[in-house]
C-alpha cells in the first residue's frame, strides 16, 4: 500500500482535525494589552509615609473586610513584619532606617498591578484579568481555586481562603469601580501626607524622576516598578536601596507572561507536525512490513 | 434489536448472560462486580482501612476547606496533592504513550504482550490523579469553566495542560476499550475500535508530548521561587524526556508485581518473552537517561551554577541527579550487558525514586527553599494520597482478574467470519489500523 489518495486524505484530515482542536486551545502569547496603554497607577513615596495606616483603614472600609483585632491606631502591629492576608489586602510595615535611625521607614504592601500580570496569564479561566484602566481584578465566579496565580505571582500577593469550604482568592484589586469613573483609589484618597499618589502611569514616572532629580540626597535613585517584571502599575520611591526594605530586587525586567510564551507558541507546531510525522512513520513501516510479507510468502 | 453476541456455554456452569441486550449487560456486570476469591486477605484489609480513612478525611476537607486537613499555606499553595499525586503520577503514567508509540507506530512487536497492562495502568493513573486534583481545587465545581468555554484562558500553560490531560484520558480509554469489548464479547464494537487504534495512538502521543512538557512549563512562571539549580528554561524538555524513563521504570516495577500476583492470568508467550522485554526497556531507559543528564549538565554549566553545588541544596541536587539518575543509568547499562534481569528490576526502583525526587524538588522541596517556615505534608495529606493509590490498585486488580489484559485475547474467529460476510457492504472504510 503506497500513499494513495485515500491515505493522503486520511493523514491530512487527521492533521486538520488536530489543527481545529488546536484552535480551541491556547496559542501564541498571553493576553497582554500592550505596554503603550495608558494605565492608572500609584506612586508610593516611602520617604513621605508616616505609618498612620489610614490607607489600611480605608481599604478595610471600602471592601467591608473584617475589623482587625488590633485597632488601626495601634503601633504594636509594627513589631513584626506582616504579609497581606485574605482579610487585609494592604499592610504597612516598619523598617529600620540606616541613614537616620531616629526616622523609621514605612512601606505599604499590596498588589503591584503589573503591566503584564503573571497571575492573569497563569489563570486558565480568566478569573484574574487586567482592566484597560490598570487594575488587575478577580472574577470570583470563574475561579476554580487551583492557586496557580499564587505560584506565578512574583510578589506573592494573591491569598487563598484555606478555612472555607467555598474559598476565594483574595487580593487588592485596585478599586476598579472608582478608577473606571476617573476617581482615585480608596487608599490614595485617605493618605494625609501625599505618600500615595494616584495618576496615569506615565505621569507618575515623570513625577518620580523629577523628585529624584530635584532632591538626590533624599532618594535612592531608582523607581521600583518602572521596569521590574516588565513594569508595574504601583511604583515606589525609597530613601534606601530597595532590598533593605524587603523588596525583591532579583526579579528582572522581563515580563512574566513572556516566560511561558515561548513554550506556548510551540504548542500549535507540535500539535500539527507531530501527527503528520507519526502518520508518515506508520505508513513507511507498514509498507515495509507488507513487502517483507510478500517476499517471505505467507504471514510471519 | 437482535443481539449478535455469541454465547459460549461452558458445561456445568449456568449460561452466561447475553451482553448484547441491556438486561443481559447489567446482569453480567452485576455478576462480575462481585469479588473473586478470598475477600479478607491482609492486603485487602490494610488497603480497605486506608481507603475508608481517606474517605473520612476527604469528607472533612469538603466540609471545612483545605486548611482543615492540609499544611498548605499562603507561602506554599501547592503541596504533595499536586507535587506527588499529579506532577509525579503523570510522569509515571508516561509508559503508556511511549510503549504504544513503539508497538503500534514503530511496529516493535517484542513489547506487544505488555501494552495492554501498561495502557490500563496509564488510564487508571489519569482517572485517579485527576480525581485527586479535584480534591485540591478550592472550587472544584468550577473545573468545567475552562472546558465549556465561558472563560477560556488561552494564555495559560495550565489551560493547555488541562485540555491535553482531558483529551489524552479519552485517548487512553479508547486504547483500553478493546479489552473491555472482549470482556463483554462485543465483537463488532471491538472491530470498530481497532480501526481507530492508529489514529488514537498518534493523537495520544502528541497530547502526551505537550502535557508532559506542559506540567514542567507550569513552573517556568516561578523563576524567583525555585532554586536556581532546578529552575531552567529547559524544564518542559526535561519533564518530557524524564517522563519516558519514568514510564519505563514504572512498567518494569509494575510487571514485577503483576507477575507474582496474577501469574495465573499470564499466558506462555507472555512469560517466555518477559526477560527480553525487561532488558529492552533497560536499554531504552539508559539511552533516554543519558540524553536527560546531558541536558542537565548543559543547564548547570551554562547557568554558571557550579559554585552552588557545594551548598546544602547543591548536595541535595547531587543526591537526585548523581545518586538517582546517573547511578541508575550506569546500573542499567551493566544489567543489560550482563543480561541480569534482577538488576534491571532493582535499578528501576532507584530510577523511580529519582523521578519522585525530581518532581517533588521542583514543586515542593526546592520551591521557596529560602522560607523560614517550610511546608511539609500533614499526615492527612499523606493518608489521602495512599488512599488514592489503594483505590487505583483495587480497580487495577479487578480489571486484571476479569479482562484479557495480561493474557492472550479470546479467539472470536467464528464471529469475525459472520461479521465479514454480513458487514462487507456497510463497514465504513476509515480503516485506521493498517
Amino acid at each position: 500500500m503506497g500513499i494513495n489518495r485515500r491515505n493522503f486524505l486520511k493523514a491530512a484530515g487527521a492533521a486538520g482535525g488536530v489543527l481545529l482542536a488546536g484552535g480551541a486551545k491556547p496559542a501564541w502569547s498571553a493576553q497582554t494589552q500592550g505596554s503603550s496603554m495608558e494605565f492608572f497607577g500609584l506612586l508610593i513615596d516611602t520617604t513621605k509615609c508616616i505609618g498612620c495606616r489610614a490607607c489600611e483603614e480605608a481599604c478595610n472600609a471600602k471592601w467591608s473586610l473584617p475589623k482587625p483585632e488590633v485597632p488601626f491606631s495601634s503601633e504594636s502591629v509594627f513589631e513584626m513584619k506582616r504579609e497581606t492576608t485574605p482579610e487585609a489586602y494592604l499592610v504597612v510595615n516598619r523598617f529600620q532606617n540606616e541613614k537616620s535611625p531616629e526616622k523609621p521607614i514605612f512601606v505599604r504592601k499590596q498588589c503591584m498591578h503589573c503591566t503584564e500580570p503573571s497571575c492573569a496569564s497563569a489563570c486558565l479561566c480568566k478569573a484574574m484579568e487586567k482592566m484597560p484602566e490598570g487594575p488587575t481584578v478577580y472574577h470570583k465566579d470563574r475561579c476554580m481555586g487551583c492557586r496557580y496565580c499564587m505560584i506565578s505571582c512574583p510578589f506573592d500577593i494573591p491569598k487563598f481562603q484555606y478555612d472555607s469550604a467555598s474559598p476565594f482568592v483574595k487580593k487588592c484589586i485596585g478599586c476598579p469601580d472608582l478608577v473606571a469613573k476617573g476617581n482615585q483609589t480608596a487608599c490614595a484618597e485617605a493618605c494625609p501626607t501625599g505618600a500615595t499618589l494616584f495618576g496615569k502611569r506615565r505621569d507618575l514616572i515623570e513625577e518620580a524622576k523629577k523628585r529624584i532629580y530635584q532632591d538626590p540626597d533624599r532618594y535612592y535613585p531608582h523607581i521600583y516598578g518602572e521596569h521590574e517584571v516588565g513594569g508595574t502599575g504601583y511604583m515606589y520611591l525609597s530613601a534606601v536601596p530597595f532590598e533593605k526594605v524587603s523588596f525583591r530586587t532579583d526579579l528582572g525586567t522581563k515580563n512574566y507572561p513572556g516566560l511561558t510564551s515561548g513554550f506556548l507558541s510551540s504548542v500549535p507546531l507540535v500539535d500539527i507536525l507531530w501527527p503528520a510525522v507519526l502518520f508518515g512513520f506508520n505508513y513507511l513501516i507498514s509498507d515495509k512490513e507488507e513487502e517483507d510479507r510478500k517476499e517471505n510468502g505467507h504471514g510471519e | 434489536m437482535e443481539s449478535n453476541v455469541t454465547r459460549t456455554h461452558i458445561p456445568g456452569q449456568p449460561a452466561a448472560p447475553d451482553t448484547g441486550t441491556l438486561k443481559g449487560f447489567l446482569q453480567f456486570f452485576w455478576q462480575e462486580l462481585k469479588p473473586k476469591g478470598k475477600i479478607l486477605t491482609p492486603w485487602n484489609i490494610i488497603t480497605g482501612i486506608i481507603i475508608l480513612g481517606g474517605i473520612v478525611i476527604i469528607g472533612i476537607r469538603l466540609a471545612k476547606g483545605l486548611g482543615a486537613v492540609t499544611n498548605l499555606s499562603q507561602a506554599y499553595p501547592w503541596g504533595i496533592w499536586i507535587g506527588f499525586d499529579v506532577v509525579t503520577g503523570v510522569a509515571f503514567a508516561g509508559g503508556a504513550y511511549i510503549l504504544t508509540f513503539a508497538v503500534h507506530i514503530l511496529k516493535v512487536k517484542k513489547y506487544e504482550p505488555i501494552v495492554r497492562a501498561t495502557v490500563l495502568n496509564g488510564f487508571l493513573a489519569y482517572v485517579f490523579y485527576s480525581g485527586a486534583l479535584l480534591l485540591d481545587l478550592g472550587r472544584p465545581w468550577n473545573v468545567v469553566n475552562p472546558i465549556i468555554g465561558n472563560a477560556f484562558g488561552y494564555g495559560s500553560v495550565l489551560f493547555l495542560v488541562a485540555w491535553h490531560f482531558l483529551l489524552y484520558t479519552l485517548c487512553l480509554f479508547v486504547e483500553v476499550s478493546p479489552a473491555i469489548a472482549e470482556w463483554l464479547k462485543w465483537v463488532k464494537a471491538r472491530r470498530i475500535i481497532e480501526k481507530m487504534t492508529t489514529a488514537t495512538i498518534i493523537l495520544g502521543v502528541t497530547l502526551s508530548t505537550l502535557h508532559q512538557a506542559g506540567l514542567g512549563a507550569l513552573f517556568l512562571t516561578a523563576p524567583s521561587k525555585i532554586h536556581p539549580l532546578w529552575y531552567s528554561s529547559n524544564i518542559p524538555v526535561l519533564f518530557f524526556i524524564s517522563s519516558m524513563f519514568a514510564g519505563f521504570s514504572m512498567i518494569i516495577i509494575e510487571s514485577m508485581f503483576t507477575h507474582k500476583i496474577f501469574s495465573n492470568r499470564l499466558d506462555e508467550r507472555h512469560r517466555a518473552s518477559h526477560n527480553k522485554i525487561l532488558l529492552g526497556l533497560a536499554k531504552g531507559s539508559a539511552s533516554v537517561m543519558a540524553a536527560y543528564l546531558f541536558l542537565k549538565v548543559i543547564d548547570l554549566t551554562h547557568g554558571h551554577q557550579l559554585g552552588l553545588l557545594l551548598t546544602p541544596m547543591g548536595l541535595w541536587y547531587l543526591v537526585e541527579v548523581a545518586g538517582f539518575t546517573l547511578i541508575p543509568l550506569v546500573l542499567y547499562v551493566v544489567a543489560y550487558r550482563q543480561q541480569n534481569v534482577r538488576l534491571v528490576q532493582g535499578t528501576a526502583i532507584l530510577t523511580a525514586i529519582g523521578v519522585i525526587l525530581n518532581r517533588l524538588n521542583i514543586s515542593v522541596i526546592a520551591f521557596k527553599w529560602y522560607e523560614a517556615a517550610r511546608y511539609y505534608p500533614s499526615w492527612m495529606e499523606i493518608w489521602v494520597t495512599l488512599a488514592v493509590i489503594s483505590m487505583e490498585l483495587w480497580v487495577f486488580q479487578w480489571v486484571i482478574n476479569r479482562m484479557p489484559i495480561l493474557g492472550a485475547s479470546p479467539d472470536f474467529k467464528e464471529e469475525e467470519r459472520t461479521l465479514d460476510t454480513f458487514d462487507d457492504g456497510e463497514v465504513v472504510k476509515w480503516k485506521g489500523s493498517v
